[in-house]
């Protein structure tokens, strides 16, 4: 029975990855120093094939660069007694900090809705729709709420036709990553479709990273808490001496 | 120059904080209030997360409080007796206030009970100052007008437990400090502030404490709670952002030491006029976030 599974599995890799996606980028490490303002990364690659291009639809690219998936907690306002109160909350699992989708031309023209739950590609299907407690609450509006205010915040986009693709085999684009970016592995995925079918897809990861005084500030808070809550209320009290001091010399002079 | 802050993790401008800082501290020095409850709104409005902005606050309270007190203490306009009675009762006040804060929290609506505490008390403590500023005004304005007795003797004279406070000129029972002190406590707690804009009118109206000593003592005893206060936060929550506090408290020392002298300067009634418009303004904003429709119904908090 497995010596003719082997065989079958091996042709049915082949069918579908007659073509591949290899890829590189700019840095695959971000530093945030203390003069952080945002960054632009570069991704680039080329489709690998043993057989010439195929003609039978044209070869399309989405690139998405996700940052680390967090708990998230959505709250709507509702008018109770003439004053704006928050009333139904909506607790999702997970929703992603960052999330940046780049492609070769409109999502919708590219990709099948099928493809585009199966690998949670757009940004909707991307947050899954899974929540702590069910309480019976419209949860896509609640989730098209978090896409809407993050879109304004800037962390996150869906930028069509941006990736430029040369002779269907080399591709480059730049995401722009913003300034409130939050520390986490950065998980950036490359699909090449064709007749809006995922053909391939590509997974690497850039390592958003404090450092320096950054990385020391953050770590102390966190391992010796008391110690650096301490010493910020020594600089608090010498910041308020010093400036005592120096007005009273001032004032002398 | 933009600045990545390690706790708050967003970037901003290093001069918008400094100045933010400085203008809050000018405040800070010359009314004697930490200043909290104008600073911890600007900074919502500038993107820092509000339990970060909430715990650096009282960081930051500390300082510029330190700032002033010093100014205060070398014109002797302190009454370390009566501070240190407030403080024993706004520990007690801020550590019980903590409780109700998380209760609150597990609850959900600790938003609306900040917001609601602000307007109300916000509303109530500069209405109340600017009334009374405002007659005192008039009659330092026409020197015939009759003078309203000041009650000498109501109820709180007749508690236990006096004190000598010689520094306010007060001789009184040490309860009804130890009841502000905690009071003010616990607001300071739910409210996320030092809690002087509550605490300076409690002296003048309810102690009858002299409006110089007023400042000076708020300011004393504020240092100590909001250094509890920081201390909290930073070991529960690890919210207070040192990079966001250090550029704050550089422009709000400064600002302390401005606005000290300028409170010198002014009058009484003045002081307490210009004051109780500035609270009053804060109070109608909030109060207006309140009442109008807001362009963005829902709001994003962090996962429990």
């Amino acid at each position: 029975m497995l010596r003719f599974l082997i065989p079958l599995l091996f042709l049915a890799s082949f069918a579908t990855a007659q073509e591949s996606v290899v890829a590189g980028m700019s840095q695959n490490r971000i530093s945030i120093s203390a003069n952080f303002d945002g960054s632009e990364i570069l991704i680039f690659g080329a489709i690998k094939r043993e057989t010439p291009i195929p003609d039978y639809a044209p070869l399309e690219i989405i690139i998405a660069v996700s940052g680390p998936d967090e708990p998230t907690t959505v709250r709507r306002k509702e008018r109770i007694f003439g004053i704006w109160v928050n009333k139904d909350t909506v607790e999702f699992e997970a929703s992603p900090s960052f999330y940046a989708v780049a492609s070769t031309n409109p999502l919708n023209e590219i990709l099948s809705v099928a493809d585009d739950a199966r690998f949670s590609i757009r940004i909707g299907s991307r947050i899954p729709l899974t929540v702590e407690e069910d309480n019976q609450l419209n949860l896509p509006e609640f989730r098209d709420s978090i896409i809407r205010i993050r879109e304004n915040q800037g962390l996150y986009s869906e930028r069509e036709s941006i990736v430029t693709l040369n002779d269907e085999t080399l591709f480059d684009t730049t995401i722009q990553l913003p300034s409130n970016l939050v520390e986490g592995d950065y998980k950036t995925r490359i699909f090449l479709t064709r007749n809006r079918q995922v053909i391939d897809d590509f997974e690497t990861t850039i390592m958003v990273r404090k450092v320096g005084l950054e990385r020391w500030i953050f770590n102390l808070a966190h391992e010796r808490p008391l110690i650096y809550g301490l010493l910020s209320l020594t600089i608090a009290i010498m910041a308020g001496w010093l400036a005592s001091a120096v007005f009273r010399l001032l004032k002398i002079s | 120059m933009q600045i990545y802050l390690p706790i708050a993790e967003v970037s901003v401008n290093a001069f918008l904080l400094l100045g933010l800082g400085g203008m809050v501290g000018i405040l800070s020095g010359m009314f004697g209030v930490g200043g909290g409850f104008l600073m911890t709104p600007l900074l919502f409005f500038i993107g820092i997360p509000p339990a970060v902005a909430v715990a650096t606050e009282a960081n930051i309270i500390v300082a510029s409080s330190f700032s002033g007190v010093l100014a205060h203490l070398k014109r002797k306009t302190v009454d370390l007796k009566m501070g240190l009675v407030l403080l024993s009762g706004g520990l007690f006040g801020a550590a019980f206030g903590v409780q109700i804060f998380k209760i609150l929290k597990e609850m959900g609506q600790v938003e609306l009970l900040v917001m609601l505490s602000y307007v109300v008390f916000l509303g109530a403590v500069g209405g109340l100052m600017f009334v009374e500023s405002m007659r005192a005004l008039r009659r330092s304005k026409q020197p015939n007008a009759k003078r309203p007795l000041r009650k000498h003797h109501n109820w709180i004279h007749g508690l236990p437990f006096k004190m000598r406070f010689r520094t306010s000129g007060l001789y009184i029972s040490a309860i009804p400090p130890l009841i502000v002190g905690a009071a003010v406590g616990v607001l300071a707690a739910i409210m996320g502030v030092g809690g002087g804009f509550i605490m300076v009118p409690a002296m003048i109206y309810l102690l009858g404490m002299p409006t110089k000593v007023v400042i000076g003592t708020s300011l004393f005893q504020i240092i100590f709670v909001t250094a509890f206060t920081t201390l909290m936060h930073a070991t529960t929550n690890y919210t207070v952002d040192m990079a966001l506090a250090v550029l704050l408290l550089t422009g709000g020392v400064i600002g302390a030491q401005i606005g000290t002298r300028i409170g010198l300067k002014l009058k009484a009634e003045q002081l307490r006029i210009y004051l109780s418009i500035l609270v009053l303004a804060v109070c109608g904003k909030l109060a207006l976030d309140l009442l109008l429709t807001p362009s963005e119904l829902f709001t994003i908090g962090a996962g429990e």
